[in-house]
């Protein structure tokens, strides 16, 4: 049985770079332990004969040829951004590095 | 930032055993990007567009959008794998490698974890001066380039003092094949070297299959360097660092050298290395210290679910297997073989990055002397003075054209110096500009003979040493005939002609 602590919590937050309080955190564990606890209810039925599986329908090798197709104009991906300098997108520095 | 102490190389190499990891990444130059159908800036058609022009809903991560592989990427990576002796996963599939940040809008990038496409390679390896080494390969997977950060304000201009940052997602999506090597033990000395020709080798083979456009100054070809250090005669491996923003050849070499000295003299002090990232300055030629690995690698992995298994057939495999180039590494042993030169002819035209363009002057018809000498002589004078890259200035069909032109007395080395320069400017081929120049030897005894006897003439002084036997004294009367010629005789005939002239004339 999975348990989640406030400190996995704090964690993903901060990866995530999610401001939270003390309290929500407390919220989001006890949340998030529920949700857990019902996911693994799944396992109660899986048998050592069920593969597991990141798919529903067994595909394979899904390809699009290498064609160009429609692209947007810089103003049309712009178009949503909070801020941009009218040719890219303006974000807030983060302290961090590229990955 | 201070600059960090540095124990000697050759002492460090003395207390510790240096082991590396290289990671490689290759921009594939396929049409349009790894999942959507928007133009791929690392193709050379679509380079230098404007920001944010090269992008589709997929590249910005809008809601609604969805991947979809691109083939030709697929059987890229294959081929690559192929080449660096990998084993190719008969079912591979995709991952999600969360971490936010904001140069690609999904907040995760599209990756392989546990089932790369191409595993267990090994790689021959040969570095300046001839030695080999064997590089295992652990695996080469697919995944997709981030978009361009620039960082605006702040005192520096650097990350630590940026007020904002602007983002430009045309890179995004772009295919990339990352390529990591096990740990590489026993180069010693050699490891700053080995690290630069592997990845000097993994450019090679790209450029062979035509994968890659392979330049590292665009960033089609980046390094990340992890060095570590045990002191010798300990089993237990060293904490590792990876330097990354190592963006030339040269740079690779001076990073791995840094890092070794830098680790050591901490180790020696009795201080502890910190596993983390660094970043490589190539101003002052020094490493600084990134973020901590740690917390930083928590990127909670989890298959796909938009994208299927990649699981390529026997058959395409066994197509793309037999279509693979000469390993770099057996075609320069061929090719030291086949043209004869020493060992420091062929390094010279190697690290020169000059291999290509001697073999196809060779298979042109020229001699590979003096289509070694054409390469890396006047020509790469001619590129250094021009700043431009010297396989730009003429093709290896010209530079046959020329060499054949001095074979047979056309032109001597001197005039072939100047017809080249024509060539360079565009002027047509060699015989052309010999032509539109009136650039050959003049090879009429009657001229020389003419010019000879004037010079001879208008010289006594000199025609009575000559007749001494001060046989050196002809030089001044070669050189006045050549003058007379404008250069345009073969000085070796003159010689002969003025030597023979001064005992006939009275």
């Amino acid at each position: 049985m999975s348990e989640i602590s406030a400190e996995q919590v704090a964690h993903l937050a901060n990866l995530a770079r999610i401001a939270l309080t003390d309290e929500e955190i407390g919220h989001l564990t006890t949340e998030l332990a529920q949700i857990m606890h019902a996911v693994e209810k799944v396992s109660e039925v899986a048998t050592p004969d069920v593969p597991p599986t990141s798919h529903p329908i067994p595909m394979q090798n899904v390809y699009r040829d290498d064609v160009v197709g429609n692209t947007l104009t810089a103003e049309e991906a712009l178009s949503g951004a909070p801020e941009s300098d009218g040719s890219r997108f303006v974000v807030t520095a983060i302290l961090g590095e590229e990955q | 930032m201070a600059r960090a102490e540095l124990m000697d190389f050759d002492q460090a190499l003395e207390l510790f055993e240096p082991v590396i990891g290289l990671e490689v990444h290759v921009e594939l130059n396929t049409t349009t990007k790894m999942f959507s159908s928007a133009p791929n800036p690392a193709n050379s058609e679509f380079h230098g567009a404007e920001p944010n022009t090269l992008v589709s809903p997929v590249c910005l991560g809008l809601p609604g959008s969805l991947p979809v592989v691109n083939g030709d990427a697929v059987r890229k990576s294959i081929s690559l794998g192929l080449a660096l002796g990998c084993s190719i996963a008969p079912s591979s599939r995709f991952a999600r490698k969360n971490y936010f940040y904001p140069d690609l809008a999904k907040n995760y990038q599209i990756s392989q974890y546990d089932e790369p496409i191409a595993f267990d390679g090994e790689l021959e390896v040969e570095i300046e001066g001839g030695k080999t080494f064997m590089i295992p390969i652990e695996r080469a997977h697919m995944e997709e380039d981030a978009g361009k950060l620039t960082h605006v304000g702040g005192a520096t201009g650097r990350i630590q003092g940026a007020e904002y940052s602007l983002v430009d997602y045309n890179r995004a999506g772009v295919p990339l094949v990352e390529i990591v090597t096990r740990p590489i033990f026993g180069a010693e000395a050699d490891a700053p070297a080995l690290a630069k020709a592997y990845v000097a080798t993994i450019r090679d083979i790209a450029l062979a299959l035509g994968i890659s456009e392979a330049r590292m100054e665009r960033g089609n070809l980046r390094c990340d360097a992890n060095v570590s250090l045990r002191p010798r005669g300990h089993e237990k491996l060293g904490t590792r660092t990876e330097t990354k923003n190592v963006n030339s050849f040269r740079s690779i070499e001076r990073a791995v050298r840094y890092e070794i000295q830098r680790q050591a003299a901490i180790l020696a002090n009795g201080g502890t290395i910190t596993q983390e990232t660094r970043h490589w300055h190539e101003d002052t030629g020094a490493t600084s210290a990134g973020r901590p690995k740690s917390d930083a690698d928590d990127y909670r992995y989890f298959p796909e679910p938009d994208l299927v298994p990649v699981v390529p057939s026997a058959e395409l495999i066994d197509e793309l297997r037999a279509a693979l180039p000469e390993p770099p590494a057996a075609r320069r042993r061929r090719l030291k073989g086949e043209w004869g030169f020493t060992d420091l002819e062929f390094q010279d035209v190697a690290n020169s990055g000059l291999l290509n363009e001697v073999a196809e002057t060779v298979a042109a018809g020229a001699s590979p002397a003096s289509a070694r000498k054409w390469w890396t002589g006047e020509l790469t004078r001619l590129a250094n003075a021009s700043e431009r890259d010297v396989a730009e200035l003429a093709t290896p069909a010209q530079v046959a054209e020329l060499a054949a032109l001095v074979d047979a007395g056309t032109l001597t080395d001197r005039l072939a110096r100047q017809v080249l320069e024509g060539v360079v400017a565009g002027e047509g081929s060699p015989q052309e500009i010999v032509d539109a120049r009136g650039l050959a030897v003049v090879s009429d005894d009657g001229a020389l003979i003419a010019a000879i006897d004037q010079a001879l003439a208008s010289q006594p002084d000199v025609l009575a040493k000559i007749r001494d036997g001060k046989v050196q004294a002809a030089g001044a009367v070669i050189g006045a005939v050549m003058k007379a010629m404008q250069g345009k005789a073969d000085a070796a005939r003159v010689r002969e002609l003025v030597l023979e002239r001064a005992a006939a004339v009275q």
